[in-house]
């Protein structure tokens, strides 16, 4: 650890090792990402094919703001839009989202709790072709759909593809099943992801690493292993439901007979609001690490942090029907399912606090984790006061279905998972591929992105109490919308360079990147205490840990943390 | 990191077993999927538009009910022999339990054929139709999922690849067929108690 602080100017550091050039040819490379089964490579292959999606899906919103700039803008056809909005939701949650938190999850708990790999690695390789496929099956859809009916392309029901749109008399040819058997599929990954994820933080902790010491990235995903393995089951099921009703004539959701299309949207929505909480806490979990490092303090109230996560997860699972006011429930379901929906920001309040607390007489450290972590901060404020907005029923049927509720869940999704997902690959990049992300280049892509980011989607408030409602492909002039797209596609014309600046630091740095040793950051998780990159077998003696912070414990012997713990 | 420094008291670190925490998991993320079907069936309960109803068609399956839930007590007492080293009664047991779940699928696919071919009720009949086929088949497949796993076990035990250090292994597979059980315990509360009142 201490051999890298010593300074020789003649001394060059050797180039690091890294995942996918042990072979020497192509077909080497390929054959190593198709065979392997260790969980860093498959975390990175997850991340990486999680960003190939991510531009594909942005792409595709580039061009919705493109049609959305002029009223009555001939630029997409309704069709065409319809696709590109349900491909664009349904891509950047299970196929963007997804991926990315697992891919972290996957590459860093084995690590960070002291252990070789995860529990079941052959079961690690197939949770990831299996989301990798059925990723290409969505985008296939574009080829496959239209079938003998010769109707329709890839799928334009909405990412929440609400019944009875999705009904044979509606959706004819195929594209409605790609959708369907592609969800399906990544969900079985999904679930053999998570259950390898809780029994390797279970059953595989190095010595002295208590449940209690686990880095609370660790804990946060415990929880999102559980919310997933019990929210993600319902929307299995509905699509097998609708699978059913397809090709077998079943009347689940065929209203003529008796069926009804409420049911499917409680079903979705089962799935659907805890599928929220299961991509945002791992936003929280990158947080967890980052902020304490770069304020120099550890976490202030780690064992509140696990509690408001618990009850986090365990109240998401009862909030679903705040999708639904708009359908017409009884007062009684209105109202419970606007507090319940209030309350949770109670939890989430406590983390921010306890964010801030931590932070609070540290030594900040701007560097670009914490830069996006600090930005993080507040716009998942904005988010979620948005949030505890759309909770008060009158208020969601006045905005329910608007531009709102766009700027509402982009807030969230962007401005809170986006960053911290850039927070923790600005991070993390260093230990996987042993050199740093250039840092310039990196302000370069926070400074574009966020001021892109806020003038997208925070006109979006405004058009949304205009009466602006989503999902439409054009509308007329002279109801005061235009100005507000305008700004919002001005804004994504400023994201774009932004992400260029990313993509093209990633694969610089790769090569050029200045070397990084074990432990650039000064951190406290055993991550840091081995090589960057790591070896396949992570640790050459698995480490003991008696603290939360075992590598504090390592440097600072004089004054370590279990003797206050 | 040097173990002299961080020489700790903890020296029993016992970790729970893989497998168990694994099969939990599963159970959990199973019984999801199940509530969803069951809730379906308790939604669409007593709308359906046309016949036939389930008061008219449905019978207590009191047999295979038998059948299903003796086999989680044989499976126990199979497993019980296995620990004692007994391999002649644990195949007994274990063929027993094989026998009756077996039974059950029969019983399943002859109900089946009664119903589509004599009352006319297939999955696109009516709401309940839908309901019916989709819960009862999920649970059935479970069944066979579990015959599967139960044989491999005879199987492997029967070739000799079956040592003492596999007993959890079999463990696990019995908590899977209890779990399978305990599934036919609300379905047939729910299907044959419940909704033939509709």
């Amino acid at each position: 650890m201490a051999s890298d602080t010593i300074v020789d100017p003649d001394f060059k550091v050797p180039a690091p090792e890294r995942v996918g050039e042990e072979g020497k040819t192509w077909s080497h490379v390929i054959q190593n990402l198709v065979f392997t089964v260790d969980h860093k490579k498959l975390g990175l292959m997850y991340i990486g094919s999680g960003l190939l999606f991510f531009v594909v899906a942005g792409i595709m919103a580039t061009f919705i703001r493109i049609q959305l700039f002029f009223p009555r803008s001939t630029f997409l056809d309704p069709d065409v839009f319809n696709r590109f909005f349900t491909m664009h939701g349904t891509a950047m949650v299970f196929l963007v989202g997804m991926p990315m938190i697992f891919g972290f999850a996957n590459y860093l708990i084995p690590i960070m709790i002291g252990t070789r790999d995860m529990a079941y690695p052959r079961l690690n390789a197939f949770g990831f072709w299996v989301f990798f496929f059925s990723g290409l099956l969505l985008y296939f859809s574009y080829f496959g759909a239209p079938g003998l009916y010769n109707a329709g392309s890839a799928p334009d029901v909405g990412w929440f593809a609400y019944s009875p749109l999705t009904a044979k008399a509606f959706s004819r040819g195929h594209s409605t099943d790609y959708w369907t058997l592609a969800i399906l599929l990544g969900g079985i990954g999904s679930l053999a992801t998570s259950i390898n994820i809780l029994v390797t933080t279970f059953c595989l902790r190095c010595k002295g690493m208590t449940l209690g010491r686990m880095p609370l990235f660790v804990w946060l995903f415990v929880v999102v292993a559980f919310l997933v393995i019990i929210a993600l089951p319902p929307l299995s099921a509905c699509q097998i439901m609708l699978t059913l009703d397809r090709y077998l004539g079943a009347k689940f959701f065929d209203t003529q007979a008796g069926g009804d299309a409420v049911l499917w949207q409680h079903f979705f929505w089962i799935f659907g609001h805890p599928e929220v909480y299961i991509l945002i806490l791992p936003g929280f979990a990158i947080a967890n690490e980052v902020i304490p490092v770069f304020s120099r303090k550890p976490i202030f109230g780690y064992p509140i942090m696990v509690a408001a996560t618990v009850m986090i997860a365990f109240i998401s699972l009862g909030v679903w029907a705040h999708h639904m006011f708009a359908v017409g429930m009884t007062s009684l379901g209105n109202t419970f399912f606007a507090i319940s929906t209030m309350v949770i920001a109670v939890p989430t309040g406590i983390k921010i606090f306890n964010w801030l607390g931590t932070m609070w007489g540290g030594k900040l450290h701007f560097d670009l984790p914490m830069v996006f972590c600090l930005a993080f901060l507040f716009q998942f404020l904005i988010a979620g006061l948005t949030g505890v907005m759309l909770a008060v029923v009158p208020f969601d049927w006045q905005l329910t279905d608007s531009y709102f509720v766009v700027a509402h869940f982009h807030y969230v999704l962007i401005g809170a998972l986006l960053y911290t997902l850039f927070a923790g690959i600005y991070y993390w990049y260093p230990k996987a591929f042993g050199r740093m992300l250039d840092r310039k280049l990196g302000f370069w892509h926070f400074w574009l992105f966020t001021i892109g980011f806020h003038l997208t989607f925070f006109p979006q408030h405004i058009s949304g109490f205009l009466g602006m409602p989503r999902r439409i492909f054009t509308y007329e002039a002279g109801r005061g919308w235009e100005i507000w797209n305008q700004l919002s596609t001005i804004g994504v014309i400023i994201q774009i360079p932004g992400i260029l600046f990313f993509v093209y630091n990633l694969i610089y740095s790769y090569y050029k990147g200045e070397v990084a040793g074990d432990d650039p950051w000064d951190a406290w998780t055993l991550e840091w205490a081995t090589t960057s990159p790591p070896p396949e077998y992570n640790f050459e003696k698995l480490p003991e840990v008696r603290s939360r912070r075992p590598l504090w414990d390592l440097k600072h012997p004089d004054d370590p943390d279990w003797k206050f713990e | 990191m040097s173990s002299a420094e961080l020489t700790n008291t903890d020296s029993d670190w016992k970790l729970p077993s893989q497998r168990k925490v694994g099969m939990i998991c599963l159970i959990l993320t199973e019984s999801a999927l199940f509530t969803i079907f069951v809730v379906a069936y308790v939604w669409y309960m007593g709308k359906s538009l046309n016949g036939p109803f389930p008061k008219e068609v449905l019978h207590i399956p009191w047999l295979a009910s038998i059948a299903l839930f003796g086999s989680s007590f044989t499976v126990t007492i199979a497993e019980k022999f296995l620990h004692k080293g007994n391999r002649a009664l644990f195949h007994v047991w274990w063929l027993v339990t094989i026998a009756l779940g077996a039974y059950f699928v029969y019983f399943t696919g002859a109900e089946w054929y009664h119903l589509i071919y004599k009352e006319n009720l297939t999955i696109s009949t009516n709401v309940f139709g839908s309901t019916f086929y989709s819960l009862v088949g999920l649970h059935a497949s479970h069944v066979i999922v579990g015959l599967i796993l139960l044989s491999i076990v005879v199987i492997s035990s029967f070739r000799g690849k079956l040592d003492p250090g596999h007993s959890e292994h079999v463990e696990m597979i019995a908590w899977y067929w209890h779990f399978v059980d305990a599934i036919w315990v609300v379905v047939l509360t729910l299907v044959y108690f419940i909704s033939v009142n509709y």
